[in-house]
């Protein structure tokens, strides 16, 4: 969270934004960790990282978000091309495509409140799934920016834990991503 | 198909890629796979240490432009190349690793010489495997040696378990791999070689920056020849040294940090440079907001992470060397540069390299009578530091694969091990390992190997009995605080060298310089060493102060401190 927060200060800073990258790997034992040096090198932090399978067993699909100077970025992504086991890494920020986020948030919450959020919840698309005496929890699905707004507003009440998957994307149509 | 051990597909596969040698040292994890070298081809040179090894393949690569294969043991044998493969690694120089390795059940245990080698290698790699199926050794080679000599060459590195070195396999040798995503580029794209064309022609003060990329591509022909098309002066970076004679009436030799003075006075005033199959290293940039500002930029190389990496260009190539030259060769024609080399020559005479013959005893002497005596023919290796910057600049080169030098990485200790490997590459030629008395004390071990394969090589220590760099800078920015420099304890290098075997000379004085020098290169029962001790306290000039600019370049000692140096070390 201290990252998110620090990203979003620094993004009005000129050159320093947020980029969404995209990754076909070899699955690999180590892809992960080559992958994570060439960031870790120049002192970056990932906002958020998904390896998942692909259609293919022996390649992964990888979405990297992370925050920095634009020409540093430029270059890491130049590096992570120059690995043997990335088949490409390319930057998708501001292209238009399928983004998605999934989020659980753990709200405090006593049977007299819980009227009140619940109805907060819904107007916010957010999902209830589980429930107790003393708490609830929602799924929360959309856009990242939209996983932002929600956490804001749900911030004014008593988080007891959240986490957030990282950003996935999907090229629209016919065409894949990779 | 045949039945094979993992350890004999290894040899098997290094002796059907054309190796010559392997350089190494045994161990228990490695003990199946020198088991099968006993009965393979390839020779194997049994090093002092695992990271002379790396240096030998090095030299042996750098001085033929094949790879050549390094093989150790597990844990702290392998944790002793790492110096060596960064230093494979930062100069591109093609090289395999092979490290054996704890059995696949005990990795992660902590068990005997047990480490994780490719954790820690991944930094420096272009590329590793932790080989844990012998199944997959025949493909995991063939992947290797293509990796290691394409695009921009490296070292692999290939972990392999010793159960996994014991495992039988049947193998016909006809695995084929495929690598998806690793391109390597050839010709350039044809409109930007147009272009590049046309902004050298209009340039009035063209020139020419020769890098590494040059003698590893073999373009040194192709580069000949546009330069004089087009008629245009070259430069090269310590790498580039046999990218382009230096002799040649357009050659200006080294640029940077400690290049000429021609050189630096032609980049400080170019109107457009082109780097051919160089990065722009720090060491020759100094400040890159004060580096050639007036000057439009071209960069040509097969790396494009190297695209705007520490230098804007106006236009960038990717590709091979030798291709891209010859492209623009067809397309470029000469512009009108005749003013621009009228003026380099006045530089040329004005700001010479110069050095006193007379007094206490110089290396730039030494260094310049082993330029005379060997017609500049000899192959050099050297270390790090100011005997290295004297030789860049006194042993002037003219062919491919002549100079060796630890360039990005800096490895004091490479000269020796270095000069083994070409040695053995070029047994009938001069080769002469040129090093400072601080690094040759880094590998000096290597004596034995050196001995014991009766290689003619001339170890040439520059002994001033300092880290003489470091105390350098120490004067020239740090008020004369000496610290940490002074080699108080050195041996007696021709009693070392006795007791080795080794033939041992000395010069003590100006005037012994050329017979001494004369005898070394007459002695060829063997390897040579000649203790040179030279004045303390020279300094080498010219000299731009790091991260200053081309304008601040000092060609003698400064009348006045000198502040700080801000740019990197």
């Amino acid at each position: 969270m201290q990252n998110h927060a620090m990203a979003q200060v620094l993004e009005g800073v000129q050159g320093y934004r947020k980029h969404t990258i995209s990754l076909l790997v070899h699955n690999r034992p180590g892809v992960l960790i080559r992958i994570a040096l060439v960031f870790a090198r120049r002192g970056y932090n990932l906002d958020s990282l998904v390896v998942s399978a692909s259609s293919d067993p022996k390649f992964s699909m990888m979405n990297i978000v992370a925050s920095g100077e634009e020409k540093t970025l430029d270059q890491i992504l130049k590096q992570l091309n120059k690995l043997i086991d990335v088949v490409h890494a390319t930057d998708r920020t501001g292209e238009d495509i399928i983004q998605r986020e999934l989020a659980l948030i753990k709200i405090s919450c006593t049977p007299e409140e819980r009227a009140q959020i619940l109805q907060l919840a819904h107007a916010l698309r957010a999902e209830p799934v589980d429930l107790d005496e003393a708490s609830v929890t929602f799924q929360v699905i959309g856009s990242s920016e939209r996983l932002d707004s929600v956490m804001r507003v749900l911030s004014d009440y008593d988080v007891i834990e959240l986490i957030r998957t990282g950003k996935v994307l999907m090229a629209r149509g016919s065409q894949a991503t990779a | 198909m045949y039945k094979k051990t993992g350890a004999e597909v290894i040899v098997d596969l290094i002796h059907q890629h054309g190796v010559e040698y392997m350089f190494g040292y045994p161990g228990g994890a490695a003990i199946p796979i020198f088991d099968a070298i006993v009965d393979s081809p390839v020779e194997f040179i049994l090093t002092r240490h695992e990271q002379g090894a790396t240096h030998m393949a090095d030299g042996y690569a750098r001085a033929t432009g094949k790879p050549a294969v390094v093989l150790v043991t597990s844990g702290p044998g392998a944790t002793n190349t790492i110096t060596g493969i960064l230093t494979a690694q930062m100069d591109s120089v093609p090289m395999i690793i092979i490290t054996g390795q704890q059995t696949t059940w005990n990795l992660g245990l902590d068990a005997f010489q047990e480490a994780d080698v490719s954790g820690i290698s991944f930094p420096v790699v272009k590329h590793s495997y932790l080989v844990k199926d012998a199944a997959d050794l025949p493909r995991v080679m063939k992947e290797a040696f293509y990796i290691c000599q394409t695009g921009r060459p490296g070292p692999v590195l290939i972990d392999v378990p010793k159960n996994v070195s014991s495992q039988v396999i049947e193998t016909d040798y006809s695995e084929q791999f495929d690598l998806p995503g690793y391109n390597v580029p050839a010709e350039g794209n044809a409109d930007l070689i147009e272009r590049a064309a046309r902004m050298i022609e209009r340039a009035r003060r063209p020139l020419f920056l020769i890098g590494h990329g040059v003698v590893i591509s073999g373009a040194e022909r192709a580069v000949r020849y546009l330069a004089e098309k087009l008629q245009v002066p070259v430069v090269n970076t310590l790498l580039g040294k046999g990218g382009f004679p230096e002799t040649h009436p357009l050659g200006l030799g080294m640029l940077g940090m400690h290049g000429t003075a021609y050189a630096n006075k032609a980049v400080e005033h170019c109107d457009l440079i082109m780097s051919i199959g160089s990065r722009w290293d720090d060491r020759i940039v100094g400040d890159p907001s004060r580096f050639c500002t007036h000057a439009q930029k071209i960069h040509v190389d097969i790396d494009p992470a190297e695209f705007n990496k520490t230098v804007e260009v106006d236009l960038a190539i990717e590709g091979d060397a030798a291709l891209v030259v010859e492209q623009l060769t067809a397309v470029a024609e000469p512009g009108d540069t005749a003013d621009w080399l009228s003026r380099i020559e006045l530089w040329r005479r004005e700001f010479p390299l110069k050095y006193k013959k007379s007094g206490k005893l110089k290396a730039e002497h030494v260094l310049d009578e082993l330029f005379k005596q060997t017609e500049g023919k000899a192959f050099v290796t050297t270390d790090v530091g100011q005997h290295q910057m004297w030789a860049a600049q006194y042993y002037r080169t003219d062919h491919r694969f002549q100079w060796l030098s630890s360039g990005g990485a800096g490895t004091m200790g490479f000269g020796l091990p270095a000069a083994i490997g070409a040695q053995l590459a070029h047994r009938d030629k001069t080769v002469l390992a040129i090093v400072g008395d601080g690094g040759f004390q880094m590998t000096m071990a290597e004596l034995a190997t050196a001995v014991i394969n009766k290689l003619p090589l001339k170890v040439v220590i520059i002994n001033n009995a300092y880290l003489g760099m470091v105390r350098q800078w120490q004067e020239l920015f740090f008020d004369n605080r000496l610290s940490g420099v002074d080699m108080v304890g050195n041996p007696n290098f021709v009693k070392l060298a006795e007791s080795f075997g080794v033939k041992g000379f000395r010069i003590k004085r100006s005037a012994d310089v050329k017979r001494v020098i004369g005898q070394a290169l007459a002695y060829n029962d063997g390897p040579c060493l000649i203790d040179v001790e030279v004045a303390k306290q020279d300094n080498v000039y010219p000299m731009i102060p790091s991260g200053a600019g081309y304008s601040d370049m000092l060609t003698e000692a400064p009348k006045v401190a000198l502040p700080k140096p801000v740019g990197s070390t």
